[in-house]
């Protein structure tokens, strides 16, 4: 069956913000899936949206396929949950800054460690927006809230760095606004067996409008971020003129055609390798001494939480005696009274 | 020396230790060897938190009683006929609990000045200080027996002084004439992959089988005929395993796989352990980063078509409230069993209450019932976790087992049931609907909505925590609300269709009623027996069903003149019936002592109320 992003597209009425980053968001959702669908021979009806509690958590109710709204920090439980239980089930969630990386830290860290094959889309406007305006685990360093009147005083999270030390296997970056890179990272995180993490960097038009504007605003774009691709040279700017090369055990921004600098010199992209020094010398690039990371930068492979669970049930059952309920009664030590 | 005569019918044996001594091996390795035997058996394992406290402290001695007879055996026994204690703070400990009569078996190797000491006695006569002179105590240096027993099996001293609870083990087989088969059969199965120790070990039993033979210090051994019990093949089994099993066989009965997120917790923990071992039934475990997490892989299974599972104790309980709040609002089936604990927050871990009774009735925020069920002995378990999947999967809601810690470590012997006699379970899962699929349309007799699993293309549908209203669209409609909530507590209310009227032991019309739920049981129908003996009129009305109670229980309560509800907490159960039949008036009697009770107490406060 071929489908189109309208198929994706539920009756309710979408209720965030107008100028709000979710709206393209959902959109690239709503356009990538019916790629995967094609790519992977997926049925709309395997589909399952969970979310926790925030704005970005409104989203399942927006998409035309099964959903689950759940509760505070917890969605990530209740995906790992619904893919143990169903594992033909395409799991997606959505999520925000608050939602997995205050409250559901912990849940969070531990369905990357696990490597359960769910989609998570993590919203990081770097705010509380359904609360109205308290900082988040990603607000800046100082950032003046509702609750930090005089500036917070302590540091934010890099949502990759915590990806790579949970062991993630997926990490994607990008701006609300790219929708066709958005859609790339999506059909690319839906293929990826494991936990898929997109950071998406969304604005918050009312309560943290303009957070990440230094590197979005469409005049310097291109000179504040870098798209990565994998097997192509890490090439950014304007002029696709500045590249990064590895300047002992930094990353260093170059100019090709300065100093000598060619594009051979230039490092090249590999977002399959397993070691992450390089991934985490990406993911932690900030303006304005580097480009800030876009696309897909780390997507490796390894064994699934859902398939060691299903090989392991296998196993036990092909190798067991017991085959139900009355033969397990039985078991052991029993004796007859006549 | 004294010589006294037992009663054979029935005996109870307490085994005291340090928590390293190995007493809860030795007293399970007694219970099952009697159970095999054809006994009636009753166990309490009476064990600290501390996985190894101070040695040779009275904070560190580990307990295991067990009540064997050939007659009805309902509770672990009040006090023993044979107190083993393996060091001095195992005779302090537990020598109020030996009879007039009893028996005390000292290892006199750890009775030395250093161990006196350490148990804290004033002097450095212990027995004369605990005044059990006059008990028959047998003095023997179990530890040297057992030394000199291993000298030539290869094995180093710290691993010879670990065989000691085997000597003593033997001591007691030849004492109450119990066949070492049993237990020689499960050393060879324990060791199999460390065969050199399982001579040793069947050596060191079968001597202190000999020891106490030869020496004339135990001059009667007991005889206890098997119990008459129903015709049937028999096992042995624990509420922890029996919750674990029952759960499986609802899982079996619907058709529908097992899921169990969980935590591990005191006294819970056994039940996630066991359902672990049984992945050729299809079980699938979870061990959860948290409770939390716990529940909600649990409450994701359900959304996702499967039987969920969570197992917990009271401080989790608390932890999954909100949790269990959504899987009540979004009417999804899930079975959480909670062993309860002595509380609050971590309370005694390792020891017997039944204060989650107000938490699991009132404790979410919110407008939320959920339907309560409680086992009343180890092999109930069973039964009891197979209704609450039952329930939770017709009903399309959460229902909430209490066991408790006395329930899930003791073990009795059970009449194995065939699955053939327990009814079929049938969930209502839909598989296509016309139009628009609207997720809480009910069943007009049980009020349950559907289950529309996932993968079912034309029922695609959104759940969650927000009201929403029939069609499954959010809404904060005033009226709404209040319709939701009412049919939300209707289908728990409804219920009450579904389960077995209250019955009644003894007379059904009288002067008192006692009142009882849980796994107090076994004492409270002991307590009854003794009245029925003496020709009193008591009856006992003793409650599997909570939420909601039986339909007839009003009509029960109007048959006596007076009510004495029992139970492991300050009043929880009283409570709830004043405010469900406040026509009736009610007495109580409450312990919180991370005791059970004991069959005399409830005797005498019957008594006080004749």
């Amino acid at each position: 069956m071929k489908y189109t992003a309208q198929d994706f597209k539920s009756n309710q009425e979408v209720r965030w913000c107008p100028g709000c980053g979710d709206h393209a968001v959902l959109a690239s959702l709503q356009r990538a899936l019916p790629e995967v669908c094609e790519a992977l021979g997926y049925t709309k009806e395997r589909f399952v949206f969970v979310s926790g509690i925030g704005c970005s958590s409104r989203l399942p109710y927006y998409m035309n396929t099964f959903g689950f709204h759940s509760i505070h920090g917890r969605a990530t439980a209740i995906s790992t949950g619904m893919k143990v239980a169903n594992p033909t089930l395409t799991i997606w969630q959505a999520t925000g800054d608050g939602d997995a990386l205050a409250i559901g830290g912990n849940h969070f860290i531990h369905a990357i460690r696990r490597n359960i094959d769910i989609n998570i889309v993590l919203f990081n406007n770097q705010i509380y927006g359904l609360t109205k305006g308290q900082y988040s685990p990603t607000s800046k360093l100082g950032a003046i809230t509702k609750t930090s009147p005089y500036g917070t005083v302590e540091h934010p999270f890099t949502p990759g760095a915590l990806v790579l030390g949970a062991r993630g296997t997926f990490f994607a970056r990008s701006l609300d606004s790219e929708i066709n890179l958005n859609k790339e990272i999506f059909v690319a995180a839906a293929k990826h067996d494991g936990t898929s993490v997109t950071e998406m960097l969304v604005n918050c038009v009312i309560f943290n409008d303009g957070a990440h504007a230094t590197i979005s605003d469409r005049e310097n774009r291109e000179d504040r971020t870098i798209t990565l691709r994998h097997g192509q040279p890490m090439i950014f700017g304007k002029n696709k003129d500045k590249g990064l090369i590895l300047d002992g055990q930094k990353l260093k921004v170059v100019k090709i055609g300065e100093n000598g600098i060619t594009e051979k010199d230039i490092l090249v992209h590999d977002a399959t390798t397993v070691e992450t020094g390089i991934h985490s010398l990406l993911i932690e690039m900030k303006y304005p001494e580097y480009p800030v990371a876009l696309g897909i930068i780390r997507d490796v492979k390894d064994m699934t939480y859902d398939d060691n669970v299903r090989d392991q049930l296998l196993e036990v059952k092909s190798k067991s005696t017991i085959t139900c309920m009355d033969e397990l009664l039985h078991s052991g030590a029993t004796w007859e009274v006549k | 020396m004294q010589h006294k005569v037992i009663d054979t019918q029935d005996v109870v044996i307490r085994f005291a230790g340090d928590s390293g001594d190995g007493m809860q091996l030795t007293g399970t390795l007694f219970a099952d060897a009697s159970a095999l035997y054809g006994n009636e058996i009753s166990t309490f394992p009476d064990y600290p938190a501390e996985i190894r406290a101070p040695h040779g402290t009275v904070s560190g001695v580990s307990g295991f009683q067990v009540h064997v007879g050939s007659i009805e055996i309902n509770t672990p026994g009040d006090f023993c006929d044979v107190l083993v204690a393996m060091n001095p703070a195992a005779l302090k400990a537990n020598a109020k609990w030996a009879k007039p009569t009893a028996t005390i078996i000292v290892d006199t190797d750890t009775f030395d000045e250093a161990g006196i000491v350490r148990a804290g006695f004033k002097t450095l006569d212990p027995v004369t200080e605990l005044k059990v002179e006059d008990r028959n105590i047998i003095y023997s240096p179990i530890t040297t027996l057992t030394k000199e027993s291993l000298k030539d099996s290869g094995m180093d001293n710290k691993a010879i002084i670990r065989c000691k609870n085997m000597f003593t083990l033997g001591m007691c087989f030849f004492m109450f004439n119990r066949p070492l088969e049993f237990t020689y059969a499960y050393l060879e199965k324990k060791f199999k992959k460390k065969p050199q120790l399982i001579e040793p070990n069947k050596k060191v039993l079968f001597d202190g089988f000999n020891y106490a033979s030869n020496i004339h210090a135990i001059a009667n051994t007991y005889t206890i005929q098997p119990a008459r019990q129903e015709k049937g093949t028999y096992r042995n089994i624990s509420g922890n395993q029996a919750t674990a099993w029952g759960l499986i066989a609802a899982s079996e009965k619907s058709g529908v796989p097992l899921f169990c997120g969980s935590y591990p917790i005191t006294p819970a923990t056994a039940i996630l352990e066991e359902l672990a071992i049984h992945k050729n039934l299809g079980v699938k475990t979870l061990q959860a980063e948290d409770e939390i997490a716990g529940i909600c892989t649990a409450i994701g299974a359900a959304y996702a078509g499967n039987f969920a599972v969570t197992t917990t104790s009271g401080p989790g309980l608390s932890l999954k409230s909100e949790a269990l709040g959504l899987a009540m609002i979004t009417e999804l089936p899930l079975v959480l069993v909670d062993v309860q604990r002595s509380g609050p927050s971590t309370g005694i871990p390792t020891k017997t209450e039944q204060t989650d009774l107000n938490q699991a009735l009132y404790g979410r925020n919110g407008e939320c019932p959920i339907a309560i069920i409680a086992a009343h002995s180890p092999s109930h378990c069973f039964d009891a976790a197979f209704y609450a999947g039952k329930y939770a999967m017709e009903h399309m809601m959460p229902v909430i087992l209490l066991t408790e810690g006395f329930l899930g470590n003791g073990s009795e012997p059970w009449k194995i049931p065939s699955m053939k006699d327990y009814p079929a379970i049938k969930p209502p899962f839909i598989d296509s609907c016309e139009g628009q699929y609207k997720p809480y349309q009910r069943n007009p007799e049980t009020f349950a909505r559907y289950w529309a699993v996932p993968g079912k293309a034309g029922l695609e549908h959104r759940v969650g925590g927000l009201e929403k209203n029939t069609e499954g669209v959010i809404s904060s409609d005033p009226l709404n609300h209040e319709k939701m909530c009412a049919e939300r507590a209707e289908k728990v209310a409804r219920l009450a269709n579904y389960i077995p009227d209250q019955e009644v032991i003894g007379d059904k019309k009288g002067e008192i009623l006692i009142v009882g739920w849980g796994g107090t049981f076994g004492h409270l129908y002991t307590a009854v027996k003794e009245f029925h003996a003496e020709g009193k009129s008591v009856s006992l009305a003793h409650f599997d069903f909570i939420n909601p109670l039986p339909k007839n229980t009003a009509e029960i309560f109007g048959n006596f003149k007076k009510i004495i509800v029992c139970e492991l907490n300050s009043g929880h159960f009283v409570d709830y019936l004043r405010a469900k039949l406040p026509q009736f008036k009610y007495m109580q009697y409450n312990k919180v002592q991370g005791q059970p009770f004991i069959v005399k107490e409830i005797v005498d406060a019957v008594n006080n109320i004749l």
